[in-house]
């Protein structure tokens, strides 16, 4: 069994090897992707149209909107399907008893996660607010402040960090990232607009409506952000306590 | 983009690969793969694709090697086959 899998891989391997030397070279001008007509309008016209020189942040957050949306709800019916699947509630099973206590980790890796988790913070409160002038936004923010949390609950043990972040409060801030981003969709719509169509929004929001753009963008990765974080660390507590959310790693 | 880089962050990218699918202790597997992540996140740092390396970054080398170390911790450690 194990030769034939050896065989198949290396026929596949052969057929896919073989198959790119037809790709376009790295950074081919006259590549599909680089020649048609609507990777040279998001290259040309996005800082123009809307103020964000981060043209991935854009395209992103602005022109596929709906792409970003729907990822965000994925992301959160993962973490709703990984907590139906594993979160148990009552003490019908027993402690194993290899398992480190709630007591976390040692004093000097206590001492240095105490140091250094207000950077973490800061700097993916920085990459959110930040992302459509800088590499970055909702997902990676999100990431990181999620696992600032999951740092806090390796070192000072899950109660100290569920009792920052409650798993009544994870579910809450889930959902609320997904309803700031839908929200500012149908908020478009209620001003007269298309759904997630932000320059219909530069009525309400200062500076025209390149700006109205680049702040609906910010508005919705801090939606992400919120929903990337609490899904993270909702999934970091269920696996590591099979789903008991009393004693993890 | 300098190819001797790409070269050898390409070997190392099979190497670790090769590791981690042939170890038997399921931990050091799921840190290789947090090396592995974090070689194919130089790669497409290096070919310009800031934002998706930041996301291989924070995503793949950092919270779901954590999430699979948990996962370990809380199943088996040894590999059956």
């Amino acid at each position: 069994m194990k030769f034939f899998g050896l065989l198949s891989v290396i026929i596949v391997g052969f057929l896919l090897l073989s198959a790119t030397k037809d790709f376009p070279n790295w950074g081919d001008e006259d590549s599909p992707a680089n020649s048609g007509p609507v990777s040279s309008f998001y290259i040309e016209k996005t800082e123009e149209k809307t103020k964000v020189p981060n043209m991935v942040t854009a395209v992103l957050a602005d022109y596929r909107g709906y792409d970003t949306m729907f990822e965000t709800v994925v992301i959160f019916i993962a973490g709703i399907g990984i907590i139906a699947v594993l979160r148990t509630y009552g003490n019908n099973e027993s402690i194993p008893k290899n398992q480190v206590g709630d007591e976390g980790a040692g004093l000097l890796a206590r001492m240095t996660c105490s140091l250094i988790l207000p950077f973490i913070q800061l700097f993916a409160l920085y990459v959110v607010a930040h992302g459509h002038h800088s590499p970055g936004g909702g997902f990676q923010g999100g990431v990181m402040l999620g696992a600032s949390y999951i740092l806090l609950a390796l070192a000072y043990g899950l109660a100290r960090a569920k009792s920052c972040f409650s798993e009544k409060r994870t579910l809450v801030f889930a959902a609320l990232g997904i309803f700031i981003y839908v929200g500012w969709g149908v908020l478009c719509l209620v001003m007269g607009s298309e759904f997630l169509n932000y320059s219909a929004l530069d009525s309400i929001l200062p500076g025209g409506v390149e700006m109205a753009r680049s702040h609906s963008m910010l508005a919705v990765e801090i939606g992400v952000a919120l929903t990337v974080t609490a899904i993270m660390f909702s999934m970091f507590s269920n696996l590591s306590t099979k789903g008991r959310l009393d004693k993890g790693l | 983009m300098i190819w001797q880089f790409d070269i050898i962050i390409l070997i190392f990218l099979v190497v670790t690969a090769v590791i981690a699918l042939r170890v038997k202790d399921l931990l050091g597997a799921s840190m290789v793969f947090g090396i592995y992540s974090f070689l194919i996140c130089l790669l497409w740092a290096e070919m310009g694709a800031v934002d998706v390396a930041f996301t291989e970054a924070a995503v793949g080398a950092g919270v779901s090697t954590v999430i699979m170390i948990a996962t370990v911790f809380s199943t088996t450690r040894r590999s059956k086959d």
